[in-house]
């Protein structure tokens, strides 16, 4: 255990000696906390633009799935202030499709050709003098889609039915990979029980607060593209986005900022905007600027992967796995992007957790859907690897009557193993897991929490205790995502592998200390940590070091790990960077050693000053060294370098390609996790309480106290939303349902209790320091913590997230109580699953006129434009087929349909169907009503049943509200047939009945 | 007083953090936009720009607002505040200051905003209970931090929690917020 | 995300505002805290010629407790209430609904009469306006009518009011001697519009309980004093009349086991509460 912060007076560096005090693991609160505060810190947004910059707007697609008829710019091009209106066919022109991770023919342009295949999907782009006009510009592009069949979920993928997205693949399972490991059948006939679990990982997003922002400008007569943009790496995407704008990597110089309001992976997701932007920049011959709204983030930046997972272990009597066999298929979204199947490959070597299970089969695929392609997201497919991992430890117990603990325990790998290689070949690298769950256990209090629990279940409340363990990955293997092709498709390819990491650091003529990482840091503290790592390693204060965040892909060094991703920070960055301090402080002594006349070895650097180890008064000031390669260049002895500035790249030793038979290691090292969770669920809301969290680490050598809890802190933040808040919701229709942050729910400071943080410190032997990456393993862990900790209080299997009070309530609910018979009738049919359909509905009235009067009014075209919502007339475009413009209003709300209307199955004068579709700027709608008539005494019985579907902004923003809007539109429908049949005199005699009649229609109380 | 035009950009006046400063707005365009793109003050952050978020919240008149929800010209005439206004000279508050010793903003994108929050917050509530705080700081998102930080540095400068807070007790003592 | 082009007038008084609204007629949006206005606008829900701002109108920013009723004006915020003097005695439920309404920031600018326009059929003032029979006083340049709140409310986002009208004002009645008061709101986070929200007054004779969330607008009902079965029965017939829907947060089942649970937890802390 170690104590992590202490406090400030014994971080005071002594002033009289030239000793300097460690800086490296001191809890130093952030330099770079000062030009934020004051609000002078620059991100991407605030940066100055070049003159002639033309705003960007994105036409997104309303529909999940439709193919492209024909786009009409034309208004939009001739409107005031608009430069330009980009669309697929200048994308087919000026660039190429992606290049995809696996071999399967899609193609994926960065704006829509022929085909749109999740909404929100980009169309076409208008530039112009600002943003306002391009939105502007935005409501006048037409664009004729044909919808087509959507596939909404990993199950209907997996069923086989539906509409291949991909047709050339002729499948939405776009790859299957099966694996072996070790004898798993002889492990599954030896074993006493087999146990098993199938688990569904739901889609979110951390959505950092800074959404997107691209600055593009183009080159004519170089040919070459110049970016500035909040891109997070990795730079592996730097050549798949200089391929799509079909220039050589030279050509596409990409610069960042020098602040980041958060990234978590999402920022990776940029990229197909930087080659839309190139694209625009090239089309209109000015630069362009084009900042990310969040309805735009929400609803088609990026996702985590949704998982099913199936899980089938082995056990022992006791609860020990003896091998397991495993199948995932990961929902990637209508395209597979790079750096995907990341999510589903990044955790193949650890895909056993922190568990010696010897033998493992998998069978990995990826699914398309009609979503939001996917991509990075903070843990990365460790949050949906554990949740079956986790769930399974849960279940195992449950099912052999033993405590979780100790099938957790029993399955430890043993601390004498370390290092230890698991079946499919990662290389667990330290760590003593057992000794840190017993810590926890003990430091954490898990013996109270079990009192409360025995109390409160006594008193007949719900409450349960949970845990996980796992080992979270950091550092990724470049080689890891090519265990997706096969050995053959490997070698033909070629062999990828390692993680190189680069810093520079140099002096300058004045002794100044400038530091240089390929890194994009995105709040972390990159500059507080390189500042402790290269100060301590020159003897100088914080304050004399630089570190410049900024980056820019034509001159600083690089290579394709380069970015902020994986917790490669710690590890390998600032690794890398005292590497770099290091052979430059080397270079210096040797400057010293001959001016000091001893040797090099004896030179020693502290206070500011450079001395000899035996004699400390012998001794320069370290400007005055530093400067000497500057400025007397002509003095330095013979054979010896100026000392001005190194470069250091670094890979880490145990990365290796792939094998033969599949084995990887993937990631550089493996920090351990292990948490509780005491929570108690609200008998009247089924809301979760958490009561207690307890997370212990061990990442490694810890660089900065403060910031290593800053991680843990963010993503356990993040992993309570991934718990009981966040999920990108759709229609089974295809609609997007979490356009706004009312919709998609990040936790508060309400929702976000403060966990009790445990460290333990076991040194990577594989990372120069010694340092680990601790930022994702709460996202990993603590989500299905959480999960087991509810299973517990509820008493069973829980296989989804996140744990909204309503599921919750499903699954503890008791039959409903009976509809009394005293109400008159039913409401109109309440659907069955939440989110799972299009809007449905139907309702009688009664209309006060016969069959064949109300059949009259509603084949003649005029009296039906007068009973629909806001329709002047309607142009006859067929039989009973009509072309019209409709004004849809629901409160304030209004949009202008482009409607086309139709009765079909005409069966005078008893049904018809009554069907329409329409598009608008706010997206489309379209539905059909079967009506039926019959002659009763008070005139006609209309029974109407409808299936609507709506989709694009509206749907993406006024969700909650979308079905009682539907129900009242479709009342207006018929109060007007009503009006009209019988006039609204005739109603008036009767106001029981119209009382009533409204009532029906959930109208009226 | 005549309406003004959608079509023209309208002179707008505002005493932006003691000085008087002057742009041009057409009547849509969001006091954020004007603020950061027409004055040049870019330490108000938009995160949103449908209220949720708080990243872009400032004084208006002294209370604390949404700019993305605020139309430049309402703000005409009108006293603005924002977070470059904190520490006029360069000397940061105990607020700002705690906010660094506490480790409470990493990416830093939301921090301008809950700092205008708290600026109103606290002259009316000086001495908030912890769920007290938590409420109003709910009117925010951060990604970064878990709101930890932030909690810790308000309940340490209003005197609520030693002034090294920070140092946690690995046994788990009980510390503001924790569970 | 920006809006589309407007007019803007920044009305001085009630009379310039109406004369807007009375040319404009359904073309004009009056602006009041631009909570829920403002985001709809940036989202380019509507598309409004001219923005009549009323928030800075001085004569509508009073609080009056008359004529048994607490009126309140159309500029005043959400925040000015709740920090108005004695509101825990004029209006004990106003009182503890408040505090549900949005966030601080929000509430600082956001009205009451905003929000009882606006009618999202989860907002927790149009609820109270119902549960304590309250009025809305409409004006348009040429008269001025008064509606009870509980047919003012007619869908979701659609009420009774006139293109050329404003709500001037709304009349929340002040308490019965002797009555009890509770709120209580399900929401997914602090902050959100409630799943499902219940407001109770118990006097002498009779339960009144209003119910947001779950219909297309709150709604109430009476009963004689209930207890035990005859009030679960009461409360699971409302439930089944109100109905409710799923959405992607939660299940119309749901909501009504709320009406059951919550509704039931209301009632007895109104009881328990009165004088
Ligand atoms: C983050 C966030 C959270 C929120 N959470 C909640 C919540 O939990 N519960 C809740 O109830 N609300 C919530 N709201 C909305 C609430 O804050 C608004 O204040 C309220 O809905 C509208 O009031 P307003 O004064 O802001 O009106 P505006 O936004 O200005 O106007 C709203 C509508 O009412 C009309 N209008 C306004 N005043 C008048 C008038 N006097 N006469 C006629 N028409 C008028 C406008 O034309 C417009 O159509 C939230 C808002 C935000 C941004
Ligand atoms: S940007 Fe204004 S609240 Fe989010
Ligand atoms: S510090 Fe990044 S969002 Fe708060």
């Amino acid at each position: 255990m170690t104590a992590l912060t202490k406090a400030p007076s014994e971080l005071a560096p002594a002033a009289a000696a030239p000793v300097s005090a460690a800086l490296i693991g001191q809890p130093i609160p952030r330099l770079e906390d000062a030009a934020i505060l004051t609000g002078q810190a620059r991100y991407t947004d605030d940066l100055p633009i070049k003159p002639g910059t033309l705003h960007a707007a994105i036409l997104r697609s309303p529909h999940a799935h439709a193919e492209i008829l024909g786009i009409d710019v034309q208004a939009a091009r001739a409107m005031k202030g608009v430069a330009a209106v980009v669309t697929g066919e200048d994308a087919k022109r000026f660039a190429a499709p992606f290049l995809v991770g696996v071999r399967a023919p899609m193609e994926h342009w960065c704006l829509a050709v022929d085909r749109v295949r999740y909404p929100g999907e980009p169309v076409a782009v208008v530039l112009a003098d600002d943003r306002y006009l391009a939105e502007d510009a935005l409501d006048r592009i037409e664009v004729r889609y044909r919808p087509l069949p959507v596939v909404m979920s990993i199950d209907q993928a997996l069923s086989g039915d539906g509409e291949p997205l991909h047709p050339a693949v002729g499948s939405n399972i776009v790859n299957t990979r099966p694996f072996g490991y070790g004898d798993v059948n002889a492990a599954f006939e030896a074993a006493e029980h087999r146990i098993s679990t199938t688990v569904q990982y739901p889609r979110n997003s951390c959505t950092p607060m800074e959404c997107f922002v691209v600055m593009a400008d183009y080159d004519q007569a170089d040919g070459a593209y110049e970016v500035l943009s909040n891109f997070s790496g990795p730079f592996a995407i730097h050549p798949v986005m200089a391929k799509a704008l079909k220039v050589p990597g030279s050509k596409l110089r990409l610069k960042l900022p020098p602040n980041s309001g958060g990234s978590f992976g999402n920022k990776q997701a940029v990229f197909p905007y930087i080659v839309i932007m190139g694209v625009c920049a090239r089309v209109a011959g000015r630069p362009v600027k084009w900042v990310e709204d969040r309805l735009e983030h929400l609803m088609a930046a990026t996702s985590a992967t949704a998982r099913r997972t199936d899980l089938e272990a082995a056990v022992s009597g006791d609860g020990r796995i003896l091998g397991l066999r495993m199948e995932q298929t990961d929902d990637v979204g209508a395209y597979l992007r790079a750096p995907e199947p990341a999510s589903l490959y990044r955790n193949h070597g650890n895909l056993t957790g922190a568990y010696r299970i010897p033998a493992l089969d998998v069978v990995n695929r990826l699914a398309v859907t009609n979503k939001t392609p996917t991509g990075l997201n903070r843990g990365f497919g460790g949050g949906q690897l554990y949740f079956a991992i986790e769930r399974l430890m849960h279940r195992i117990a449950v099912t052999l009557g033993l405590d979780p603990l100790d099938v957790i325990r029993r399955n430890l790998v043993p601390a004498a193993e370390m290092p230890y290689t698991t079946a499919s070949g990662g290389i667990l690298d330290s760590g003593d897991f057992l000794a840190a769950v017993e810590a926890a256990t003990t430091d954490g209090g898990l013996d109270e929490l079990k009192a409360r629990r025995d109390k409160a279940r006594a008193e007949g409340r719900l409450y349960g205790i949970g845990y996980a363990a796992i080992v979270e990955p950091s550092i990724s293997n470049m080689g890891y995502i090519t265990t997706v092709l096969t050995a053959d498709e490997r070698r033909k390819a070629g062999p990828k592998n390692g993680a190189q990491a680069s810093a520079t650091v140099s002096v300058d003529p004045t002794g100044g200390v400038t530091v240089t990482v390929a890194s994009a840091p995105q709040g972390q503290g990159h500059r507080t940590v390189l500042s402790q790592v290269v100060a301590e390693v020159f003897g100088l204060r914080l304050g004399d070091i630089a570190v410049n965040t900024e980056f820019d892909t034509a001159k600083d060094a690089w290579s394709i790990a380069a970015g902020n991703y994986s917790s490669r920070f710690a590890g390998a960055v600032a690794g890398t960077a005292h590497i770099a301090a290091t052979r430059l402080r080397d270079k210096l002594a040797k400057l010293a050693a001959s001016q000091l006349n001893v040797t090099p070895e004896d030179i020693r650097f502290a206070g500011g000053r450079v001395f000899a180890a035996g004699n400390p008064d012998n001794s320069l000031s370290f400007s005055r060294v530093a400067a000497a390669g500057h400025w007397s260049p002509g003095t330095l002895a013979d054979g010896t370098e100026a000392a001005l500035r190194e470069t250091a790249f670094w890979t880490p030793p145990p990365l290796k390609a792939p094998t033969e038979a599949d084995i990887i290691n993937s990631s550089a090292c493996y920090g351990f996790v292990f948490d509780i969770c005491a929570v108690e669920i609200d008998p009247v809301t089924a809301q979760v309480r958490i009561d207690k969290y307890v997370t212990m680490h061990d990442a490694g050598r810890i660089l900065n106290p403060l910031m290593v809890e800053g991680q843990i802190l963010g993503a356990f933040a993040h992993a309570v939303g991934t718990a009981l808040y966040e999920e990108y919701a759709y229609g089974s229709d295809g609609r997007f349902l979490s356009g706004t942050f009312a919709d998609y729910l990040v936790p508060t400071a309400c929702e976000v209790p403060v966990p009790v943080m445990l460290h333990r410190e076991s040194p990577s032997p594989f990372t120069p320091l010694g340092a680990k990456g601790v930022g994702e393993g709460n996202s990993m862990s603590t989500p299905v913590c959480i999960a087991n900790a509810v299973a517990d209080a509820l008493g069973m299997d829980i296989s989804t997230l996140p744990l909204t009070p309503a599921r919750i309530a499903a699954l503890i609910e008791k039959p409903e109580v009976a509809r009394p018979a005293s109400l008159d009738a039913a409401p109109p049919k309440a659907p069955a699953i939440a989110g799972g359909r299009g809007l449905q509905g139907e309702g009688t009235r009664t209309v006060p006129a016969s069959p064949e009067q109300v059949w009259a009014i509603l084949l003649d075209p005029k009296e039906l434009a007068a009973l629909l919502p806001g329709c002047d007339a309607l142009d006859l475009a067929g039989p009973n087929a009509y072309r019209a413009e409709v004004v849809v209003g629901i409160g304030p709300v209004r949009a202008r349909y482009l409607a086309e209307v139709e009765l079909t199955d005409l069966d005078p004068p008893r049904a018809l169907t009554l069907s329409g579709r329409g598009s608008s700027a706010l997206g489309f709608g379209e539905g059909s009503g079967h009506v039926t008539l019959e002659a009763t005494a008070d005139g006609t019985r209309v029974v109407y049943r409808y299936d609507a579907a709506v989709g694009g902004k509206v749907a993406a923003v006024g969700g909650r509200m979308l079905d009682s809007a539907t129900r009242m539109l479709i009342g207006q429908f018929f109060d007007r047939l009503i009006a009209r049949a019988g006039g609204p005199a005739a109603v008036e005699t009767s106001p029981s009945l119209l009382t009533r009649l409204l009532r029906l229609l959930g109208l009226r109380p | 007083m005549p309406s003004l035009n959608a079509q023209t950009k309208h002179p707008v006046t505002i005493t932006l953090n003691d000085g008087t400063r002057t742009g041009h707005a057409s009547p849509r365009m969001l006091l954020s936009d004007f603020l950061r793109h027409e004055l040049g003050a870019h330490g108000t952050k938009v995160g949103c720009e449908h209220g949720v978020c708080g990243a872009c919240t400032i004084r208006l008149d002294g209370v604390a607002a949404r700019a993305c929800l605020t139309l430049a010209v309402q703000a005409d005439g009108r006293r603005v505040d924002t977070v470059e206004g904190l520490a006029p000279d360069g000397r940061m508050t105990t607020l700002q200051d705690a906010f660094n010793r506490h480790h409470a903003l990493q990416c830093g994108f939301c921090t301008a905003g809950i700092l205008m929050s708290l600026s109103d917050y606290l002259e009316r509530v000086p001495k908030p209970t912890e769920t007290e705080l938590r409420d109003m700081l709910s009117g925010h998102l951060c990604r970064c931090t878990g709101y930890a930080g932030i909690v810790r540095a308000v309940m340490d400068v209003t005197g609520q929690a030693s002034g090294n807070a920070d140092a946690k007790d690995a046994s788990g003592r009980k510390e503001p917020g924790h569970v | 995300m920006k809006p589309a082009p407007f007019d803007y007038l920044r009305a001085a008084s009630a009379e310039e505002a109406l004369a807007a609204l009375a040319e404009h007629g359904d073309e004009a949006r009056i602006l009041a805290g631009g909570q829920s206005l403002m985001p709809m606008l940036n989202m380019r829900l509507l598309q409004p010629r001219i923005i009549v701002d009323v928030s800075a109108i001085a004569e509508l920013g009073k609080i009056d407790a008359r004529d048994g009723h607490l009126a309140v004006g159309a500029s005043v915020t959400q925040s000015g209430l709740m920090a108005s003097s004695d509101l825990a005695t004029r209006s004990p439920l106003l009182a503890g609904a408040l505090p549900w309404v949005g966030h601080f920031q929000t509430r600082n600018r956001g009205t009451v009469c905003g929000s009882v326009a606006h009618a999202d059929p989860s907002a927790e003032i149009p609820l109270c306006l119902v549960a304590l029979e309250g009025e809305v006083v409409l004006r348009s340049a040429r008269r001025r009518r008064t509606v009870v709140a509980e047919t003012f409310f007619i869908g979701p986002l659609t009420t009774l009011r006139k293109p050329d009208e404003m709500i001037e004002a709304v009349r929340f009645r002040l308490p019965k001697p002797g009555a009890g008061h509770a709120f209580r709101e399900v929401a997914m986070r602090h902050g959100d519009f409630a799943i499902t929200a219940c407001a109770a007054v118990v006097d002498a004779d009779r339960i009144r309980l209003a119910v947001g969330g779950v219909g297309d607008r709150p709604v109430a009902r009476n009963w004689p004093i209930l207890k035990g079965d005859a009030l679960d029965d009461a409360l699971n017939a409302f439930a089944w009349e109100l109905g409710g829907d799923d959405d992607q947060h939660a299940t119309a089942r749901y909501r009504r086991d709320l009406v059951r649970r919550v509704g039931r937890l209301v009632i007895e802390e109104a009881r328990s509460c009165q004088a």
